[in-house]
């Protein structure tokens, strides 16, 4: 009854719904609508932008410079996204099947990295990556291995080893964003799996099918809503990713974020860094319409 | 029952434990080529267990599972010739019908013309046909049912599996259900094994029953012998409606016999039991097979039934509880002994229950040989 009073009087409704509203107009539409202004306006002296209405930035922002570098943007979250569906799937499977002692363990363990500062952990894994990094440690101690058990059977030994670089080019950008954004994809992966009912597991497994053509056939084409929600979920942060390119990266690896801050910050152009921002902005619009505008799965109860 | 009784499953043997639980303990039982077998027995009594295991979704713990004389150990579901209807019918919601029926012949690398004639044989089979390019989520819980047990026949196996098949649909669309399963299995001649916990269900489709209670196999019998010659008390009350008294055997000779009930009285019983004198035993007596007589009527069907060759039983009582059910009216009758009795009487007339009411006092007689004498 209660709960049927505040959905029927509007005056309740909108009084709870107020400060939300507030909260989203004054800190989220007003500074949005400014920086969408401002992607139409001209830099006058140090501070001062005119609204001018000039397409300028625009037409600056559509160059092949950086046009590449949406492009190879985009290229890098597809990457990422793919990697982490690649690797998540099997990992939301394998949540998904565990016993109900292991399962929570194993989320716990998915959900642990959020605990921890991103900065922390980015450069957690630089250390990891570095030249003197555990990495290099781990293959030069079985480089030496390898050259030391040759020369005990009387073979030449191999040349000394070289650490590679595994840091500070696009390796190490992929590589970061596989592993910031891996979790983002497992979560709704398990969330659609762990509904899947498992008598429809059984019953491809009861007619013959075996276990790849099971996950191929049932298991993926179920799962689809999950797939789309855990790719959104994880294409969209890195599209827009700035702090492992910008602390792993190499100099022909920034991302298209990297140079909006760069506008922003230290050529303080900020009518270009706007557009740019919302040539990004308008790029995620149209993904989620897509994913809206595709065929809803029927489900059955 | 077919002419030659052969085994197509043999289940030797065979227990499972999950960790310290067992849910099934020690079983073994055959089941016959071409019969429609269920195993009854209530909620977690082990029944869905074994049929798990005969579809390959379980390991025995002990013992094994042959399926047409070949060992099911360590071959995978996928490759067992036997296919099983789920209790939530597991249709594929992504496929349309007709898929979801080719589906298991698709793997099996089927033609795809004889799929195509397969399935709508199939389809027609249940009496969907036509229904093909539907999506499940266009169907009702019954139709969809049909879908999943024609994505079963088609694939023939040599026994087809059902959990619970009428579970989840109405009591008017389970009645109907049963005889069409019952058609079904005769037209195709495949083996079905089906799991209830619905004594009804069991007993209008069944030609044998395996009673399962607590992980053993508490009885196996036909329908009627389950019914009418229930072997312990289990079965006896599981199985329908029975009253039970405590008594003990006074008398057994091999045409008569009679056991002490403080409950009820002396019952007679007009063949012998065979067990030893003064032995602890329970009678179950069905409450259709007590006749109430009408206020009055007693005395003459007493007179009478003293010359009646196989003697009767006679107890009086005085209602204490009525429930009118239409096709019969049940009553509850405590004796005078201060137990009480459940007697079903059939309304002939539509006068019938006006003749009874709280607190009269009747009297009610039976066979001597509609009691069970039960020794476990």
């Amino acid at each position: 009854m209660a709960e049927q009073d505040w959905k029927t009087s509007k005056r309740t409704f909108a009084a709870v719904s107020l400060p939300t509203l507030f909260w989203v107009v004054v800190f989220f539409l007003v500074p949005m609508a400014i920086v969408w202004l401002y992607s139409f306006g001209e830099n006058r002296g140090l501070t001062d932008i005119e609204f001018s209405g000039t397409l300028e930035n625009y037409k600056r922002a559509t160059e092949w410079l950086y046009l590449t570098i949406f492009g190879k943007s985009f290229a890098v979250a597809a990457l990422v996204t793919l990697i982490c569906l690649i690797i998540g799937f099997p990992v939301a499977m394998a949540i998904t099947f565990a016993s109900e002692k292991w399962r929570p363990w194993l989320l716990l363990g998915i959900m642990l990295p959020f605990w921890t500062n991103l900065l922390i952990r980015t450069y957690a894994l630089m250390m990891l990556l570095g030249t003197q990094g555990f990495a290099n440690k781990g293959m030069g101690a079985l480089w030496e291995g390898t050259s030391w058990i040759k020369t005990l059977v009387g073979l030449q030994p191999l040349p000394t080893w070289e650490p590679v670089q595994l840091l500070f080019n696009n390796f190490a950008v992929v590589f970061g964003l596989v592993y910031v954004h891996l979790p983002f994809m497992v979560l709704p992966l398990y969330a659609a799996l762990d509904r899947l009912d498992r008598s429809l597991i059984e019953a491809s497994l009861d007619l013959g099918a075996g276990h790849f053509r099971t996950i191929m056939r049932i298991v993926v084409p179920l799962a689809a809503p999950g797939i789309i929600a855990g790719v959104m979920i994880t294409l969209i942060p890195a599209l827009g990713a700035y702090l492992t390119p910008d602390l792993m990266g190499g100099t022909d690896s920034q991302m298209i974020a990297n140079v909006i801050e760069r506008q922003f910050k230290k050529a303080n152009d900020w009518p270009f860094g706007a557009a740019l921002s919302f040539l990004l902005i308008y790029a995620m619009f149209i993904l989620i319409a897509l994913q809206s505008m595709r065929k809803k799965v029927p489900e059955v109860r | 029952m077919t002419e030659t009784a052969k085994p197509i499953i043999q289940i030797q043997n065979v227990s499972k434990r999950f960790g310290k639980v067992t849910a099934v303990d020690n079983v073994s039982l055959d089941i016959n080529a071409g019969e429609f077998f269920v195993l009854l027995g209530p909620s977690g009594c082990g029944k869905t267990t074994l049929l798990r295991m005969i579809a390959g979704f379980e390991l025995p713990t002990e013992g094994r599972i042959l399926i047409d004389g070949q060992d099911m150990a360590g071959i995978p579901p996928n490759k067992r010739p036997v296919n099983m209807v789920f209790q939530s019918y597991a249709v594929f919601p992504h496929m349309s019908v007709a898929d979801n029926v080719a589906y298991g012949l698709k793997i099996a690398g089927v033609k795809g013309g004889e799929i195509r004639d397969r399935v709508a044989e199939a389809l027609d089979l249940v009496k969907l046909g036509g229904f093909g390019e539907r999506m499940p989520d266009q169907m009702s819980g019954g139709q969809r049912q049909r879908v999943a047990l024609a994505r079963s026949l088609v694939m023939r196996p040599k026994v087809l599996l059902l959990d619970e098949p009428l579970s989840a649909l109405d009591a008017k669309l389970r009645a109907q259900m049963q005889f069409e399963l019952s058609e079904l299995q005769e037209k195709v001649g495949i083996t079905f094994v089906t799991v209830t916990h619905d004594q009804d269900e069991a007993l209008s489709m069944a030609c044998r029953i395996g009673v399962i209670n607590k992980g053993e196999v508490a009885q196996l019998a036909t329908p009627s012998d389950l019914y009418e010659y229930p072997a312990n008390r289990f079965v006896a009350d599981f199985v329908g409606s029975v009253n039970i008294f405590e008594g003990k055997l006074t008398l057994d000779d091999p045409d008569k016999a009679a056991v002490d009930c403080p409950g009820l009285g002396k019952v007679y019983l007009n063949h012998g039991v065979t067990g030893p004198h003064g032995a602890d035993v329970w009678i179950a007596l069905r409450p259709e097979k007590i006749y109430l007589h009408v206020p009055g009527e007693g005395k003459a069907v007493k007179a009478a039934a003293q010359d009646a060759p196989d003697g009767y039983n006679f107890a009086r009582g005085k209602i204490k509880g009525m429930s009118y059910l239409g096709d019969i009216t049940l009553f509850e009758i405590e004796l005078e002994s201060g137990t009480r009795i459940r007697v079903s009487r059939p309304n002939l007339s539509r006068h019938d229950q006006e003749d009874f009411t709280w607190d009269d006092k009747v009297s009610m007689h039976w066979r001597a040989d509609s009691p069970v004498v039960l020794l476990g």
